[in-house]
């Protein structure tokens, strides 16, 4: 160990020119969140009382359908990354960190396959 | 990799300061998040209801209707309206806007006061429109 120079160790640990990624990622998908929550928000607000046709007609229309995988992918993409600076920040037991934070991700998958799912299944389905 | 524990002294800790807006603002983004993605589950569950048939999505439609629902609901949309309000202020940090502490404290109020009126105006607009019931 003592014969490697700090820059060798900090080497693929550290912001190996990926640095901003994480940040960006998180930018990027709060500001397509602004409009797709607020439009989805809006929608649920008058599908409120609809039955199961109405909302499966709402899904089956393209662009309902793409607009909620769009919102799918920025919420479970946003949601993980945001998790992941919560753990990172106050979890301080570095096998518990890495735990949750796979956990967090594996989760965030399996919910946003989940939703997507259900989409898909309702826009192609008979 | 094993830190080296520093024994220099450290500064304060959290809670020996005393709690402002903005601190609070900040961990309450944090919470709002947390409960945003927990809250999900609510989105997983309701979408698979309606993809499973129109029996599933009317037990679904029941649970969401009953008061612990929209207890669970009326939280989920304050969260939801906070957390995209003080992200809007977030972003403006981000491009290096509103960073004096006159305006930091004017967006605060200001996030406050719009994700409550968010609300209101959402359970209004949604209970309107079904008729009061």
């Amino acid at each position: 160990m003592k014969f490697r120079t700090p820059l060798a160790r900090a080497r693929g640990l550290g912001s190996a020119k990926s640095g901003t990624h994480h940040w960006w990622m998180q930018r990027l998908t709060a500001v397509a969140l602004v409009p797709l929550s607020l439009w989805f928000v809006a929608s649920l607000i008058v599908l409120a009382t609809a039955d199961h046709t109405t909302v499966i007609a709402w899904l089956r229309s393209p662009l309902v359908a793409i607009l909620c995988c769009a919102l799918i992918v920025a919420i479970f993409y946003h949601g993980q990354l945001g998790l992941q600076v919560v753990v990172e920040d106050y979890v301080h037991t570095e096998w518990l960190k890495l735990a949750s934070i796979v956990v967090a991700k594996f989760v965030s998958l399996l919910m946003a396959g989940a939703c997507l799912f259900a989409v898909l299944s309702i826009a192609f389905g008979s | 990799m094993p830190m080296e524990k520093s024994q220099r002294p450290l500064s304060p800790h959290l809670q020996i300061y005393r709690p402002q807006l903005t601190s609070v603002l900040s961990i309450t983004h944090r919470v709002a998040g947390i409960a945003l993605l927990v809250g999900t589950l609510v989105l997983v569950y309701w979408l698979l209801a309606a993809a499973s048939g129109a029996e599933a999505y009317a037990a679904a439609q029941q649970l969401l209707a009953s008061w612990f629902g929209r207890i669970v609901l009326l939280g989920f949309s304050f969260a939801l309206f906070f957390h995209l309000c003080n992200g809007i202020r977030h972003l403006f940090w981000d491009v290096g806007l509103g960073f004096e502490l006159k305006t930091v404290y004017i967006t605060g109020t200001a996030v406050v006061i719009v994700s409550i009126a968010m609300t209101v105006l959402a359970w209004s607009l949604a209970y309107a429109l079904r008729g009061g019931a």
